[in-house]
């Protein structure tokens, strides 16, 4: 019985501080990939702007957010920043079609080389950087409210008697449930709608899809619309769970673009299987075991330690190593992407 | 006056001149082919009359209209319809995607020209949820071909449609040729296997360095002791 307990408790340990996060960290990343992958597989260029993107999104939809707190209009138990969200992805929508009129038309015209796109991208990364930072400054910000649990600790250990407890916040089951939504949303467009459809045809063979008469600049639109919603719902989920703070998000860019590769970039399914991969691995190796390992093996055994792999402070190098062996293994990624 | 037309056309791709007042021109219910040595121009003029190019002479008239102004994506709107010679399925969408891809302009229903297809190359009907990319040589030109009759065209234009595929497969491609003949489209034709493409022709262009060197019925052209002789290997 006491072994069983015992095995109870370690499971409960791994899915808190390991599964759900993982579910968490890896939605967002998902998330953010997809916006990634969607830009490779139709504007055909790696868009360095994507964390700056999300970045300015989850911005914009603090700001509304702290506009409708001082008002007293909230969501009861959920969190405010839902309401605000579709201004978030507005205003997104709207600097993106803006730097797309502005910056990658000019090179898209001139049929300028991938590198030269992605070379751009940096620069428009660096505005929205500034201009973020300009807005609502670079230290952090939080701006959840509503319940904060949807299973606390406490009460999970009352309930069950274990003496481990598990934690679900609300920003995570939100997270993992937005993912999904979204997810099925986002699939159900590419594969039914004429539109989605045209977006996989440009995506395969732009000059057949041209031949079929699909009209490129309609492509091109609903691409950075996708690009933003998913920017802005990416961001504001991550700042709900953790915090908001610009560099953090460009920061994201690193394991974003991993997902991406790591599942083989252009392909969206692979953008979700490589976002799971990369926050998994993340966390799996970063996570200190010695509880785990004081449940299971027996008492004799027991050793000092933490029994971790990795410090949390290397987690980045984590991405870096993933993308670079499945480079040198596969490198169309675990799903067949394009060849980079 | 000639349905579609490519008169005196003069052009190339920005470098020198590829054609040099090189006439095409075919009619509704009649297969035209363009043939002739490596380098004739023989693409480029077909993507040319598509407006893949810009003309410094000649123009390219469809119906008695002008459309030597008009956009590539433009003229496919009138009804000309292209199959490329490389790269002319969508490979990672189904049979059935590629199909309808072909139909995007449309807004009316597609099932009947969609049974007219699958009736003309069955393989098409039992293959219609595989992945185009995983389709052998033969099979992707017939969902090529399938793709541009979906947009129900008034002229076919087919860059090399046998290239690379067996005898076999060949003969079965050009005897669906003539099958699409039979509905009143005009189809034009640049062939690398000049023998048996002017035997279906009614009508044969042969090229040589961008300019017309024979025009004829052909038959005719396959007659021709010169022709025979020079483009046909005797």
């Amino acid at each position: 019985m006491d072994a069983l307990t015992d095995i109870i408790n370690a499971i409960v340990l791994l899915l808190n501080f390991i599964i759900v996060p993982g579910l968490t960290y890896g939605s967002q990343l998902a998330l953010g990939a997809l916006g990634v992958t969607l830009v490779f597989g139709i504007l055909r260029f790696a868009n360095f702007a994507h964390g700056d993107t999300m970045a300015f999104g989850t911005m914009v939809t603090i700001l509304v957010t702290w506009w409708l707190q001082s008002q007293g209009i909230n969501l009861g138990p959920l969190p405010t920043a839902l309401l605000a969200l579709p201004v978030g992805i507005l205003f997104t929508i709207a600097l993106l079609v803006f730097t797309d009129k502005l910056v990658y038309q000019y090179y898209r015209h001139h049929k300028a080389p991938p590198v030269t796109m992605m070379i751009a991208s940096i620069g428009v990364m660096f505005m929205i950087n500034g201009i973020v930072r300009f807005i609502i400054g670079p230290n952090d910000q939080r701006f959840l409210d509503g319940e904060r649990y949807i299973i606390r600790a406490r009460d999970f250990k009352a309930m069950t008697g274990l003496s481990e407890g598990l934690t679900i916040k609300v920003s995570q089951g939100l997270t993992i449930f937005v993912a999904i939504l979204l997810v099925i949303a986002l699939f159900w467009f590419l594969q039914k709608t004429r539109t989605g459809k045209a977006m996989r045809a440009y995506s395969d063979n732009e000059d057949l899809a041209l031949l079929s008469g699909v009209n490129p600049d309609r492509v091109v639109l609903v691409t950075w619309i996708l690009a933003a919603t998913l920017a802005t719902i990416a961001g504001t989920l991550y700042g709900l769970d953790k915090s908001f703070k610009p560099f953090t998000y460009f920061q994201l860019l690193l394991p974003m673009f991993a997902a991406a590769i790591v599942g083989g970039i252009g392909n969206p399914i692979g953008a979700i299987v490589g976002g799971y991969v990369i926050a998994f691995s993340e966390v799996v190796v970063t996570y200190a075991y010695r509880k785990v390992f004081i449940y299971l093996l027996p008492a004799s055994l027991e050793t000092e330690g933490l029994k971790q792999l990795l410090s949390t402070d290397y987690k980045f190098a984590v991405s870096f190593i993933i993308l670079v062996l499945v480079l040198l293994v596969r490198p169309t990624g675990i799903l067949k992407g394009k060849l980079l | 006056m000639s349905y579609f037309i490519g008169e005196l056309m003069t052009g190339g791709y920005g470098g020198a001149d590829i054609l040099r007042d090189c006439t095409i021109d075919v009619e509704q219910g009649e297969i035209a082919v363009i043939v002739g040595p490596n380098g004739a121009g023989k693409s480029t003029a077909m993507r040319a009359m598509l407006g893949m190019l810009e003309l410094k002479q000649g123009s390219v008239r469809f119906r008695g209209k002008d459309i030597t102004q008009l956009s590539p994506q433009d003229r496919i709107a009138e009804g000309i319809a292209f199959v490329p010679q490389t790269n002319n399925v969508f490979i990672n969408m189904t049979v059935f995607e590629n199909l309808e891809m072909g139909a995007f302009l449309r807004d009316d229903d597609i099932s009947e020209t969609l049974a007219q297809i699958f009736e003309l190359f069955p393989i098409l009907e039992q293959k219609q949820d595989q992945l185009a990319g995983e389709l052998s040589g033969g099979q992707r030109q017939q969902v090529a071909v399938g793709r541009a009759l979906m947009s129900q065209p008034s002229v076919l234009m087919l860059d090399e449609p046998t290239a690379g595929v067996s005898p076999i497969v060949m003969d079965e491609l050009f005897d669906r040729i003539l099958e699409i003949r039979q509905s009143g489209v005009a189809i034009l034709m640049v062939e690398q296997n000049a023998r048996q493409a002017l035997s279906i022709a009614d009508k044969g262009f042969v090229l040589v360095i961008g300019e017309n060197r024979h025009t004829d019925t052909g038959q005719a052209l396959l007659e021709d002791p010169e022709v025979r002789r020079s483009f046909l290997g005797g």
